[in-house]
């Protein structure tokens, strides 16, 4: 089983790193892009068992650990 | 006055937190992150570095050693607590202040003295330094761009939680002035209970006229004055 | 597993010739496997044996009074600073791999210089790096070639943040230069020192028979395959997208996790040898520790930690993974290695074990993949003595004259222009990402002509008895230490035999301007293909102006670096031997900055204007020829070493006697340029400089008037860059005393004008200009962060 993690900063909290990503498209003329936001992605391998426990685990440690939920989105995929 | 430096296996500005506060005369040992208690320390000093590496978060990881559980259970009973830098992101991962330390704005790492205006006398960490002193400290993180939701921001405002902020050489707080980005200027906070605080720019770089700068003596200075007149009480 | 047979094609892709190759089956006594050729060809690399250069290296000065380690026999030279302590300092280049890609490129270039320096049992205290782009402003026509170099220097200047931030090492000094020729080839140069006691020194053998071999670090993987050949070959579009597969990456939190696990384990006394794995990883370090004890070494590849399934011995022996070391012990006290390795949760593994037999023997899954002789092979390397031929281009750069150039009319403009060139525009947008505050030790900062570090008791290595240091080391005498990098590679593509004296004696100069001494030298020669014989002239004439000039300042050659093959398919780069040089200051009073302190002081000039006996009147070369006129050619300024030793003595001495209040050395854009840096340069703090004006008075006392050539030339006057220059100042009582001083020591002192005001004022053949110190701030000092906006 494969967990797929990302993790995006929240609306709210200023991204400068997606700021000068958009800045640069803009100047390499793809001016159609409008905001950018720049996060993580986390791919976790996990033993084969049920699949809702696993995703119950999962998405505790995203909110204790993985991410800050202060400044920062998650979406968890079980695939 | 006894103070613990914590040392993760990376920190590096162990050695000069250490340094800065036998400078004070006061007494000062580390302790190791796998620790489980802080033995009969007087206050505890998170010093700057990278912790665990920093990888997934600065302080993500650091907040669930062992030795950090002995600094909530510290913090819990009113000792004194200071992060620097890095130890101010630990502190805000751990929750033991509120916010969070993100990337700088100018998305660069900033090393440089900056002024700090200090915007309450009545904490355990700024009760030394005198009215109107515009400390001069030096900065060194990539990721010390204050930010916290409005309500926090304005909590911290009722209760006088803002400790420090980026201002010019005459004091005064402006955008120029800000360094990364920090909402309201924030240098350096603590908690509701004025117990805990945190701060991005380095007294422990600033506590000797040789390098330039010995505001950041005030800072520990203030914490020694707090802990003895506790202790006399 | 099958192997490709060795075939001359094979052969030939392993960078080995056909003689080299016989060589190698004579030492053999029959033909090489695949690894053993592998091995060959980067222990025959000229990164690793200095086969083109050996020759040349042995003219340096290498020996002196305070030598405790001395270059060539270990990892980086050591030398004594007084009162049982020392400092092991060497630079190394990663010029390749930055062009490949250069955060990479250059957070591994760190790793590597630190990591010599810490195998050595030194604890790195401070680093400092040499940069070299093209061009990153100009015409908007060559807009996608200054983007390349931006993105190249921006890339390189936040890989040498990111290493030396996390590692916790202050990056506190250092240079950056701009030219067409390093387009498509930077140089990334980078230095490390480190500091401790004589009985700490620590060695790279593999010393006593039956000693078990660790391996630490991380798990090998396929990074870097055999990153010494690709080092030793010139730069092309094929050989650097066949790099690009298989780039280092640095993990500057593992190495500080390495560092002071090492450092904690030579304290007690079980190491009998270690050696990183740099170059050539695993190869270079299990040969070059047997070849130096004189034993043999034995390891069992498939014990070693690996990163990537199925890599093959060949792999495994080149792959130049990071931060890895490989430790020597003391048999039986293998626990207490073990447990401080667990105790800074590093991996490691016994690989193998020291023997008698003289050679290095390689065992995969127990078959013997590899039997060499470890002697030879390290130390019998071919060397060459190439073909020099003296460069056609010179014929013309000697027939240069000032004839056809009319004089400067706009001197205000000029230096504008040259303060906000980027070679000699302030540096701020550097080094303010690098953190160069760490560890408590910078009482310099970058910004002046050296940088200075004090050294205090915890900077040591932990001592044996104290094991795991609770930080109650004894008091320990403190020592300041001033460091400096210097290379005009104009003036030694112009001339390489006096642009290279000039390399040493600018770093002793800045030196001296910091109240140091010289004590010693580390070299990185980044030159062009030694098979092509003006290439291998250019190095050749330059090896012999640095060692005469080395000799000049006593300042012993500790170790250093050769980078060749520094060329791109539009030609080689100018010839830049980067010369790191360290000073101990005897006393932190001594201490001198460059910038004006205070108004009213009296701002002396020590030595001469202009250089009576240069026909050019030190425009040769000259930053202002270049900016100006866009012209680089001429014959750099003389050196006359005799003059130099004299004007860094003259000025210790008046440093020593207390008069001196600032100090600051002549070099790129000349007098006016550097009286310019002395109004601005001192910041205080962010968005805060420390501005302060002058009254300059040029020729009231005939110093204008000595100028060479007849008539004296304005534009030489101003922005000439004669060599064995200094402004100081002195508070007005002290002037006279100082002048008279200043000619007993037997150095003209001529006074040039008056500190104060807020503007620079220059009076020169009966005219004035001014500029507002304000304007001259910032067009200095924000000049690279316009060019990378």
């Amino acid at each position: 089983m494969k967990a797929k993690i990302t993790i995006t900063p929240k609306r709210a909290v200023l991204d400068p790193q997606g700021k000068t990503v958009q800045n640069a498209l803009a100047h390499l003329g793809y001016t159609e892009v409008g905001a950018v936001r720049v996060g993580k992605y986390l791919e976790l391998e996990l033993a084969d068992g049920d699949r809702e426990a696993a995703r119950r685990r999962l998405a505790e440690a995203c909110h204790r650990f993985l991410s800050n939920p202060v400044i920062e989105d998650y979406r968890l995929e079980l695939e | 006055m006894r103070f613990a430096i914590l040392q993760f296996p990376a920190s590096n500005c162990d050695q000069d937190c250490l340094h800065a506060v036998r400078l004070l005369g006061h007494q000062a040992d580390y302790v190791w992150h796998k620790a489980t208690s802080l033995g009969d320390a007087d206050a505890v000093v998170i010093p700057g570095g990278f912790s665990y590496g920093d990888y997934l978060r600065c302080g993500a990881i650091a907040r669930f050693s062992p030795v950090m559980q002995a600094v909530q259970r510290f913090a819990d009973e009113g000792g004194l607590v200071l992060g620097i830098c890095n130890g101010f992101q630990i502190l805000c991962e751990a929750g033991l202040l509120p916010g969070a330390l993100i990337r700088n704005r100018s998305l660069q790492f900033r090393c440089e003295q900056v002024f700090l205006k200090t915007a309450a006398h009545d904490a355990p960490f700024t009760e030394a330094i005198p009215p109107d002193h515009v400390l001069r400290i030096p900065i060194a993180h990539g990721e010390g761009c204050y930010f916290a939701d409005e309500p926090t921001l304005a909590a911290l405002e009722t209760h006088r939680q803002i400790l420090w902020q980026y201002c010019d050489a005459g004091g005064a707080v402006t955008e120029a002035a800000n360094p990364n980005g920090s909402l309201r200027n924030i240098a350096g906070i603590c908690n509701q209970a004025r117990n805990v605080a945190g701060l991005m720019p380095h007294p422990d770089r600033a506590s000797e006229t040789l390098l330039g700068s010995a505001d950041g003596r005030r800072i520990f200075e203030s914490m020694a004055q707090c802990w003895a007149r506790r202790r006399a009480a | 597993m099958s192997e490709p047979a060795i075939t001359p094609a094979l052969v030939a892709q392993h960078g080995l010739t056909p003689e080299e190759y016989d060589r190698l089956q004579a030492i053999l006594g029959r033909p090489p496997s695949y690894t053993e050729l592998g091995i060959f060809s980067v222990m025959w690399s000229e990164h690793c044996s200095y086969k083109n250069t050996r020759p040349l290296l042995r003219t340096f000065p290498t020996r002196g009074r305070s030598v405790l380690v001395g270059a060539g026999e270990e990892n980086a030279g050591i030398l004594d600073i007084g009162d049982g302590l020392a400092i092991a300092f060497k630079i190394e280049s990663h010029n390749h791999p930055s062009a490949v890609e250069p955060f990479q490129g250059a957070a591994t270039g760190v790793g590597g210089i630190i990591r010599d320096i810490f195998t050595m049992g030194a604890r790195p205290v401070c680093a400092m790096d040499s940069l070299r782009f093209g061009p990153i402003t100009g015409s908007s026509a060559d807009e996608a070639r200054l983007a390349n170099n931006r993105r190249l220097f921006a890339g390189v200047v936040s890989g040498v943040a990111h290493y030396g931030n996390c590692f916790g090492i202050p990056t506190l000094a250092g240079e950056v230069g701009f030219d067409p020729s390093y387009e498509g080839n930077p140089l990334v140069n980078v230095f490390c020192l480190g500091v401790l006691r004589h009985e700490q020194i620590a060695r790279g053998a593999a010393q006593g028979l039956g000693n078990p071999v660790f391996y630490v670090g991380p798990a090998t993987g396929r990074d870097g395959l055999a990153g010494a050949a690709f080092a030793s070959q010139d730069l092309t579009e094929a050989s650097a997208q066949h790099q690009r597969g298989a780039v280092q990456v640095g993990d500057p939190f593992m190495e500080k996790l390495v560092c002071e696990a090492c450092l904690e384990l030579l304290a007690t006394g079980a190491v009998a040898g270690m050696q990183d794995m740099g170059a050539a990883g695993l190869t270079c370090s299990t040969c070059e520790t047997a070849a130096r004890a004189g034993t043999g070494i034995e390891i069992e590849l498939s014990k070693v930690p690996q990163r990537a399934p199925h890599m093959t011995p060949y792999e495994i022996m080149l792959s130049e993974s990071q931060e890895r070391m490989l430790v020597i012990v003391h048999q039986g006290r293998e626990e207490e290695v073990k447990r401080i390795f667990d105790k800074w949760d590093l991996p490691w593994a016994e690989i193998g074990v020291v023997t008698g037999t003289g050679r290095m023997v390689v065992k995969h899954q127990g078959r013997v993949v590899a039997d060499i002789p470890a002697k030879p092979i390290a130390t019998e390397s071919p060397v060459y003595e190439r073909e020099a031929r003296e460069p056609g281009y010179l014929a013309g750069v000697r027939a240069f004259t000032l004839a056809g150039l009319p004089d400067t009319t706009d001197p205000t403009a000029a230096l504008l222009h040259l303060l906000a060139w980027p070679t000699i525009a302030s540096k701020n947008w550097v080094y303010r990402q690098y953190d160069h505050m760490v560890r408590d030790g910078s009482v310099v900062c970058p910004g002046s002509d050296a940088a200075v570090i004090r050294l205090k008791a915890d900077a040591l290595p932990p001592r044996p008895a104290a094991g795991t240091e609770t930080g109650g080391a004894p008091p320990t005498v403190e020592k300041f230490l001033a460091l400096t990098v210097d290379c005009n590679g104009t003036y030694v593509y112009l001339d390489p035999y006096e642009g290279s004296k000039i390399a040493v004696t600018e770093a002793a100069r800045n030196l001296a301007c910091s109240g140091a001494t010289p004590v010693g030298v580390t070299d990185n020669l980044n030159f062009g293909n030694p098979h092509h014989p003006e290439l291998f002239w250019q190095l050749r004439e330059s090896v012999r102006g640095l060692a005469e000039a080395c000799r000049a300042f006593q300042t012993p050659v500790t170790g250093g670096n050769c980078s060749l093959y520094n060329q791109s398919p539009a030609g080689a780069i100018d010839p830049t031997p980067t010369i790191a040089m360290v000073g101990v200051i005897a006393r932190p009073e001594h201490i001198t900055t460059q910038w004006f302190k205070d108004p009213g002081d009296v701002i002396l000039l020590l030595g001469p204007a202009v250089d009576p006996a240069d026909p050019l009147g030190g425009l040769g070369g000259s930053a202002y020829l270049q900016v100006l006129h866009g012209q680089k050619t001429g014959r750099p300024p003389r050196c006359e070493l005799d003059q130099g030793r004299t004007l860094h003595e003259a000025l210790r001495s008046l440093i020593y006697g207390g008069a001196v209040k600032s100090a600051h050395d002549c070099s790129d854009g000349g007098l006016a340029v550097a009286l310019a840096e002395c109004c601005i340069s001192h910041q205080v703090a962010r968005e805060t400089p420390r501005l302060i004006g002058a009254a300059i008075e040029l020729g009231a006392d005939g110093s204008g008037t000595v100028a060479a050539p007849n008539p004296p030339r304005l534009d030489a006057l101003l922005f000439g860059e004669t060599q064995h220059r200094v402004l100081i100042t002195t508070t007005a009582l002290d002037a006279p005393k100082v002048r008279a001083q200043a000619k007993i020591l037997g150095v003209t002192a001529t006074e040039l004008g008056v500190v104060g005001g807020d503007q620079l004022r220059l009076r020169a053949q009966g005219q004035e200009w001014r500029w507002s110190v304000v304007e001259l701030h910032d067009r200095w000092w924000h000049a690279l962060a316009r060019a990378m906006a």
